[in-house]
């Protein structure tokens, strides 16, 4: 058992190795209670509505979100919108179908088959309509990200007047969380920006923490269905371990050597 | 080998065994007779093939619903992740999987660096064990590229550019190598293609290595010849089985945490970026498993010669039966040894640790002193401290420290008596 003591700590140090050295050049980020953090996180249900909400009103005038289907926002684990909610949803977009029996193309409403109808028919007609940046389609944007929903978090509340010194060009805007500190989108949340049907305040703080779970769920939408599997998993591991362990000792105790 | 004579006990069996002696096989590898004093470092071979048995089911799974297109790729990863059932548990495991396999396989080289199981008579299983860590490298790396996401692409194309470093041909060789003039869809669809056979060679040579293992049997911590079967031995089965499978569940648990809980902490966020020609990322850094390799790389200021370097950090282990002139095969009798030992673990991991920073300033002066000592270390520590250690004396068999003997036949010392089977 020392033995393995000993090789369990040479394990866990080269990981902490591994994590120190990516852990370089951070900047301290905005903290808050993340629901889904931990070895039972769950989404809050509340805030990924109000996320959605959030999304839907402001980021998706420019952000697509090309991964996401609009039966994701009904699923288990999701936001949960009821399945007559989410193709109210999908119905209030405009998809483009097509070639019909003519051969045309025809725009019909949104199904819940349907991905999340895109801001820009492509990446250039985004870059020219946003003074040739990029938004960046924000279906994977919290994973593509150090420390992305904290990250994104700060970055939300992160606008201020840029320091003396510091000049700005036409359209860029000074964010102190992101990298360079000069961004091309401007500040986009203010207090009571978007009226949350649940009475929940909208304030900048509370928005950005929503859509944040939102994108979280966005990115990584079964993850709540992994932190179960991954807690039955490991107990059930370790149940296992200790009887295997406990056979081996007796096997072994035929033998005059210690296991 | 020391097979005694097998006859299955049925007819039918018999039959066959006189055909194709697989039974013969399998009474071999239960009745395999294995010092009966491993500790739980040895059970790292047996994690291995976990790890790879692991690597191509979860492999063969992703590649039924992966397309190897630099248009469809990226998006086809997000497909598995969302909408391919358990997708994105299969997906973990193979990606986490890999960083398992190199964790187990660095702590099995160590390990044979630690007890000399390198050494005579064990040459061969050494330089088979080499060749599949190369083999995993080159498989890791393709594996990499496949999701075309940032770091896919920009890796590909540092490491495929290391090619052109190579006089004359080097720049027609890269070209060769992407089918084309930059990484594109023809690179990304003849990685696929080798990252899918690689594995299989592996297993092959893995056969191999097991094979060439079986011949002498196993090494031990005391490092001497032992009498197989003998008091010194257990058959590999039921003794080694339930003590492997007990070292495996307990690596298990590691590998069920960071696919469950942290699957994404040991890959590069800008992987989660699609390839963009056009974008270069703020740093490029391979996985953590390459690291030291990679910290070689830079530490030379020429790019050829860092190259050379590279290659020859790993290409010097094929010759470490040689260059340590030590006839003691374990640590444990090398007080001298034992210390050179563990400076050259704190070496590589400071190798690693340097080639994930930037390589400038200090991190530079450091990555080059480390660089200038792993060979000093292999080039001249190995070879001069066989001749000049005082080592300890050696125990006759195993049962002697085990059984609370202190090792302490003086006699023993002599290689003769190592060598006398």
């Amino acid at each position: 058992m020392k033995n393995f003591l000993r090789l369990l700590t040479i394990i866990i140090t080269l990981f902490g190795f591994v994590g120190v050295s990516s852990a370089a050049e951070k900047i301290e980020y905005l903290k808050t209670d993340w629901s889904f953090k931990g070895l039972f996180g769950k989404f809050d249900r509340g805030s990924l509505q109000r996320g959605y909400q959030v999304y839907a009103e402001v980021c998706s005038s420019c952000h697509s979100m090309k991964y996401l289907s609009y039966r994701n926002l009904s699923e288990k684990g999701g936001p949960e919108f009821t399945v007559a909610q989410a193709k109210a949803i999908a119905a209030s977009f405009e998809v483009t179908d097509g070639p019909n029996s003519d051969g045309e193309m025809f725009t019909r409403p949104g199904k819940l088959s349907d991905k999340f109808v895109m801001p820009y028919e492509n990446v250039k007609a985004a870059q020219a309509a946003n003074g040739g940046a990029y938004p960046p389609d924000m279906s994977v944007l919290v994973k593509a990200r150090g420390d992305g929903a904290n990250y994104i978090y700060s970055l939300l509340q992160g606008y201020e007047d840029p320091p003396v010194g510091v000049t700005l060009d036409e359209g860029v805007h000074y964010n102190k969380y992101m990298y360079g500190n000069k961004i091309k989108m401007a500040n986009q949340l203010s207090d009571g920006l978007v009226e949350y049907g649940d009475g929940t305040s909208a304030t900048v703080e509370q928005m950005s923490k929503d859509v944040t779970t939102f994108l979280m769920w966005a990115a990584e939408p079964h993850l709540e269905a992994r932190h179960r599997m991954g807690f039955k998993s490991i107990v059930y591991l370790i149940i296992l371990t200790i009887l295997v362990y406990f056979s081996m000792k007796r096997i072994w105790s035929r033998v005059e050597t210690e296991v | 080998m020391s097979d005694h004579d097998y006859t299955p006990k049925s007819k039918v069996g018999k039959w066959f065994n006189d055909r194709l002696p697989l039974l013969t096989l399998a009474n071999h590898l239960t009745d395999y007779p294995t010092p009966k004093n491993l500790n739980y470092w040895w059970t790292f071979g047996g994690i291995l093939t976990f790890c790879l048995i692991t690597q191509i089911v979860t492999g063969l799974t992703l590649a039924m619903h992966y397309i190897a297109h630099a248009d469809m790729a990226f998006e086809s990863v997000e497909h598995i992740m969302r909408d391919v059932n358990y997708g994105w548990l299969i997906r973990y495991i193979h990606a986490n999987g890999a960083s398992m396999f190199f964790l187990a396989v660095y702590i099995h080289i160590f390990r044979s660096l630690f007890y000399g199981s390198y050494k005579a008579p064990r040459e061969i299983i050494w330089i088979i064990g080499i060749i599949i860590y190369l083999l995993m490298m080159a498989a890791a790396f393709m594996g990499y590229v496949l999701p075309w996401g940032q770091m896919s692409f920009w890796g590909a194309t540092v490491i495929t550019n290391l090619f052109s470093a190579i006089p004359l041909v080097g720049e027609g060789i890269v070209t060769w190598l992407w089918g084309g003039y930059s990484v594109d869809n023809p690179t990304l669809t003849r990685f696929f293609t080798l990252h899918y056979l690689i594995p299989f060679l592996i297993l092959g040579l893995v056969v191999l290595h097991i094979w060439a293992l079986h011949v002498p049997g196993n090494n031990n911590p005391v490092g001497i010849d032992i009498k197989k079967p003998s008091k010194d031995t257990v058959p590999f089965h039921p003794y080694i089985v339930i003590k492997d499978g007990f070292a495996l569940l307990m690596f298990m648990i590691v590998f069920a945490f960071f696919v469950f809980y942290a699957p994404n902490i040991l890959g590069h966020a800008d992987n989660y970026i699609e390839a963009d020609p056009l974008v270069t990322p703020a740093h490029i850094v391979p996985e953590w498993y390459l690291l030291p390799f990679y910290a070689i790389l830079r530490s030379v200021p020429d790019k050829l010669l860092g190259v050379v370097a590279m290659l020859s950090a790993i290409l010097i282990l094929v010759f470490l039966p040689w260059l340590d002139t030590s006839k003691i095969r374990s640590a444990v009798f090398r007080p001298l040894y034992k210390q050179f030992y563990w400076i050259l673990v704190a070496d590589v991991l400071i190798l690693g640790y340097v080639g994930a920073m930037p390589a400038e300033g200090l991190y530079l002066l450091i990555a080059r002193v480390a660089t200038a000592y792993y060979f000093l270390h292999f080039l001249v520590v190995l070879p001069v401290l066989g001749f000049k250690e005082k080592t300890l004396p050696i125990p006759m068999s195993i049962t002697e420290p085990i059984l609370g003997g202190s090792p302490n036949f003086a006699a023993a010392k002599n290689k003769e008596s190592l060598d006398n089977k």
